[in-house]
């Protein structure tokens, strides 16, 4: 091939950035070393240094050190460790690659987190011979968090044990476990040698029972360009071009989705709409424009615009909010000051924002859950923030731009902290992030009807009816067979139930703990407000934790809350199995069930027990009602 | 059918023109530093297309060691001149009034007071709080590990141990007063993505770059290009004709030539391609010491 035609190829190839992660024991600097010299990258000079450097440092006895290569800094030579993100640039005759280097050791999670961001694939090394450790577990959640959608697991000194399938078919089942909540798309495993060079560039003779490919050939070939967003348009405007009166271009990057020219847009925040007149760039206009692009846009019509605004389509908006929750990492020395306001910078968006809430902190070792006063370095967990002005984002997963933000200290101006939006908002925080004032601007009614007015009218004592269960105890059958009695009896009343509410009203929440409890706090104020009116409310919900129990209970008030319990053996739910749930949690596709492998309290004192399938529980709960002078009055 | 394909090169194209759009919109003073080299020829071309049609909003500045060979001086005039340019020409007026030079101080002496220092006066003269300049990752080992947005602090020293995080493309642009942010929007090229690009894009380089018969002296294994009278005359006329071209651009005495029979931007690729030497070992500076390099960006060089 002449040098002409090798560089129109050359110019044609696409980039794939992609992040290492693993300890210097795995191999992971030998590795990388091994790619950039196998790719022809590594000059002779850079070789003669290190040749010098290992037989004065190195860690690798008599041969190459190809960890040298990569640590750069003095220092950190010195120390025999990689402490920064260092990044490297290789390529092949199908592809460019940018390889972000990150350590692996916990005290390093920003390093990695910083790598992390900007990366396509995640390369994670495991030694076959101690398989998948804290680290990798580490690694592989850092990785999910920060919306990676590929994974190469690269289990590493193949060499050590013999080659052996079985060993390596253990380490894949036991990651696949792991791995399967964590969301990631895209899931290989590749056994290699990096020392030896199986399966890093050529197939190895030493693994004939591995029929995939080898690393480098997997990384040339896979598919990346669906990881990025078409769907979504949105451009936040970083700089207003205006070289004369008549020109006016609004410059930016296409984050995502894609722009043509003669679209309609609307300006966040101002909502005003107008048409894409022209997509300007350096070498000539273009009929569309797509990520990630930087590229300048002039509209129909003259509307104000300045940076920070963001341009969408009009039937295609994000979110408009200044409350929202986020997965955030603590970046900085100094541990956070939660009474301290932030500089947050989302895109081309600068604002003010406050931590109100720190729900919970996660063990990046364990992924546990736990309480926190406030974050260390290092430190990943849930935060519910508030800004001044409103952010214009979506979901960190589906748009890694518009879902992203640093907070800045207004003080020392360090980046100290980063954020990925969630698309849940638990709204029990609202109270503490509403402020006064806002509070104030919210009109109370006056009620005309007394509550001797909606007894009369209804002839029923406003009550709720809360029935608590295992799922497939029987709960709704009851629910729905009393709603039936006491509506042919002339009662007013209103069921609400896991089904109605979940597919509407909470239909963003799973089931974890905190989004069960968010769950029942919904449906506990609109137990209220029926209640306030007169109504009866029949709830049926597993509510597996006593605690949320109560707190249902002093929303809708004690007095107007009775709990029935479903008392049933989780053997027989689980042999009944009526809605396929338990199959599925058997199969692994399904977790935290109350009663399996989530707690299910039992009522300390319910005002009413029953056992599945009594004929008489009905006529038990009717004589209850009556009993207690809710209806009929 | 529109087509979403993009190529590595468009791809860099695109995120050092966010990166250079980010730096005019948040910082009051920047300025881009201008070495007439391959990289900064590259980056003015992305400036310029950055703001396009509107003009680059902040001015080059160009730090004049002195030293520099002629053809560079000639070539940066005449395009500041052709392209309507706000051109700063800065140097150190102390260090050359007391004729300082490699020749006659050594080149530790002469980079420290002729570039870095003049470096340093030029940016607080005129108090730029961010410079941009050309460097790329792949140059050195501690570039490999050096932010986009390089924070400095007064004394304009470099700290790699406290380096600010930095994630996707979301740059902290915040100084107090007196500090700065050094920019490089070329910090995911590659050598050849700039030879490819300046391909593509027909931009201008220095002569230098190609090979040509040119009156040279050995130095200590470097190829030393006679470039005016003030090279010590023992030297000078010891020099004979040699066909080399130049792989960096800096103060002559201290830039070593390659031979070499590239005399076209393919040909140069071909031989970079089969290349056994890396670009820097041409700078006769980064073998003061081990990690120099590190040690002159601590201090404040770029």
């Amino acid at each position: 091939m002449d040098i002409q035609s090798y560089l129109n190829q050359d110019q044609k190839k696409d980039l794939l950035r992609l992040l290492t992660a693993g300890s210097v024991d795995d191999g992971k600097s030998t590795l990388i070393g091994r790619l950039l010299f196998d790719s022809k990258k590594l000059y002779e000079d850079h070789l003669a240094a290190l040749e010098r450097d290992s037989k004065r440092i190195g860690h690798a006895g008599e041969e190459i050190d190809y960890a040298l290569l990569l640590d750069g800094l003095k220092a950190e030579r010195e120390q025999g460790i990689t402490i920064d993100v260092a990044y490297r640039y290789f390529s092949t005759s199908r592809r460019k690659f940018i390889i972000a280097d990150t350590p692996g050791h916990e005290q390093y999670t920003r390093n990695m987190v910083t790598g992390a961001s900007t990366a396509n694939l995640a390369i994670i090394l495991v030694d076959a011979r101690t398989g998948i450790i804290t680290q990798t577990k580490r690694h592989t959640y850092l990785v999910s968090l920060l919306g990676i959608k590929h994974i190469v697991l690269a289990i590493n000194k193949m060499d050590l044990v013999n080659w052996d399938k079985s060993i390596f078919e253990n380490i894949c089942s036991e990651y696949k476990s792991f791995v399967t909540p964590l969301d990631v798309p895209d899931i290989n495993f590749i056994p290699l040698s990096a020392l030896k060079g199986d399966n890093v560039v050529d197939i190895s003779a030493n693994m004939p029972w591995y029929h995939g490919k080898s690393l480098l050939e997997f990384l040339e070939t896979v598919h990346i360009q669906s990881d990025r967003n078409f769907d979504d348009f949105r451009f936040p405007v970083q700089y207003i071009i205006r070289p004369t009166l008549d020109y006016r271009g609004f410059a930016g990057k296409v984050t995502s989705g894609v722009i043509a020219r003669g679209d309609e847009i609307m300006v966040l925040p101002s909502r005003k709409t107008s048409k894409v007149k022209s997509i300007t760039t350096y070498d000539g206009d273009l009929d569309y424009a797509f990520p990630p692009l930087s590229v300048t846009l002039t509209l129909e019509d003259e509307i104000d615009i300045s940076r920070g605004d963001l341009l969408v389509h009009p039937n295609n908006l994000p979110k408009i909010e200044r409350h929202f929750e986020a997965m955030m990492v603590w970046m900085d020395e100094h541990p956070m000051d939660p009474s301290r306001h932030f500089y947050i910078k989302q895109n081309t968006h600068n604002t003010r924002v406050r931590v109100d809430k720190i729900r919970y902190k996660v063990d990046v070792n364990t992924l546990e859950e736990s309480p926190v006063e406030h974050f260390k370095l290092n430190e990943i967990g849930r935060v519910v923030l508030t800004t001044v002005k409103p952010l214009y984002f979506d979901p960190y997963k589906k748009n890694r731009s518009t879902g992203s933000f640093i907070l800045i200290d207004p003080v020392s101006h360090n980046t100290v902290a980063v954020g990925m939006i969630i698309d849940k908002m638990s709204s029990d925080d609202l109270p503490s992030v509403i402020t006064t004032r806002e509070r104030e601007q919210i009109a109370r009614g006056e009620n005309l009807i007394s509550t001797e007015d909606y007894v009369k009218q209804y002839n029923q004592k406003s009550a709720t009816l809360w029935i608590t269960g295992l799922h497939g105890s029987g709960k709704n059958l009851l629910a729905f067979t009393l709603e039936k009695r006491l509506f042919d009896m002339g009662a007013t009343v209103v069921l609400l139930d896991g089904f109605s509410v979940r597919s509407g009203l909470s239909r963003e929440l799973d089931f974890t703990p905190a989004d069960r409890a968010e769950h029942l706090r919904r449906v506990a104020y609109m137990c209220k407000i029926l209640n306030d009116q007169g109504i009866i409310t029949i709830c049926s919900f597993i509510s597996p934790d006593e605690n949320i129990r109560r707190q249902v209970a002093e929303i809708i008030g004690n007095e107007r809350f009775h709990l029935f319990y479903m008392d049933t053996e989780i053997e027989f739910c689980r042999k009944l199995d009526r809605y396929g749930l338990y199959k599925q949690v058997n199969e692994g596709r399904l977790k935290l069930m109350p009663g399996i492998d989530a707690p299910f309290n039992i009522p300390e004192k319910p005002n009413l027990s029953f056992k599945t399938d009594d004929p008489l529980n009905i006529e038990k709960a009717i004589g209850y009602i009556a009993a207690s002078g809710i209806f009929p009055v | 059918m529109k087509n979403y394909n993009i190529s590595n090169l468009k791809e860099l194209e695109a995120e050092a023109i966010h990166i250079i759009r980010e730096v005019a919109a948040e910082f009051e003073n920047p300025v881009m530093l201008y070495s007439i080299g391959k990289d900064s020829s590259v980056m003015v071309r992305l400036a310029e297309k950055a703001f396009f049609p509107g003009k680059v909003p902040f001015p080059l500045m160009h730090i004049d060691s002195k030293w520099k060979f002629r053809e560079m001086i000639g070539f940066r005039d005449h395009y500041a001149s052709e392209k309507g340019w706000e051109l700063i020409v800065h140097f150190n007026k102390e260090g050359y009034e007391a004729g300082i030079g490699p020749y006659t101080h050594g080149s530790k002496v002469h980079t420290d007071i002729m570039k870095t220092q003049a470096l340093l006066q030029g940016l607080e003269k005129y108090k730029f709080d961010a410079a941009f300049g050309g460097a790329r990752r792949d140059e050195e080992k501690s570039r490999a590990k050096e932010r986009i947005f390089s924070f400095r602090d007064r004394e304009h020293q470099w700290d790699p141990k406290n380096q600010r995080p930095e994630l996707w493309d979301t740059f902290n642009a915040r100084v107090h007063k007196g500090e700065s942010i050094r920019v490089f929007p070329l910090s995911n090229w590659t050598e050849l993505d700039i030879w490819q690009y300046i391909r593509l894009e027909n931009i201008p380089i220095v002569p230098l770059y190609f090979a040509k018969e040119r009156l040279i002296f050995q130095d200590n294994g470097n190829l030393i290009l006679v470039d005016d009278e003030r090279m010590p005359k023992e030297m000078a006329e010891r020099a004979t004709m040699r066909k080399v071209r130049f792989r960096t651009l800096g103060c002559y005495p201290l830039t070593g030539a390659v031979e070499s029979d590239a005399d076209t931007i393919e040909k140069i690729v071909e031989e970079m391609m089969t290349a056994t030497k890396s670009e820097r070992t041409t700078r006769v500076i980064d073998f003061d010491q081990e990690g120099s390099m590190e040690q002159k960006k601590r201090e404040g060089y770029f």
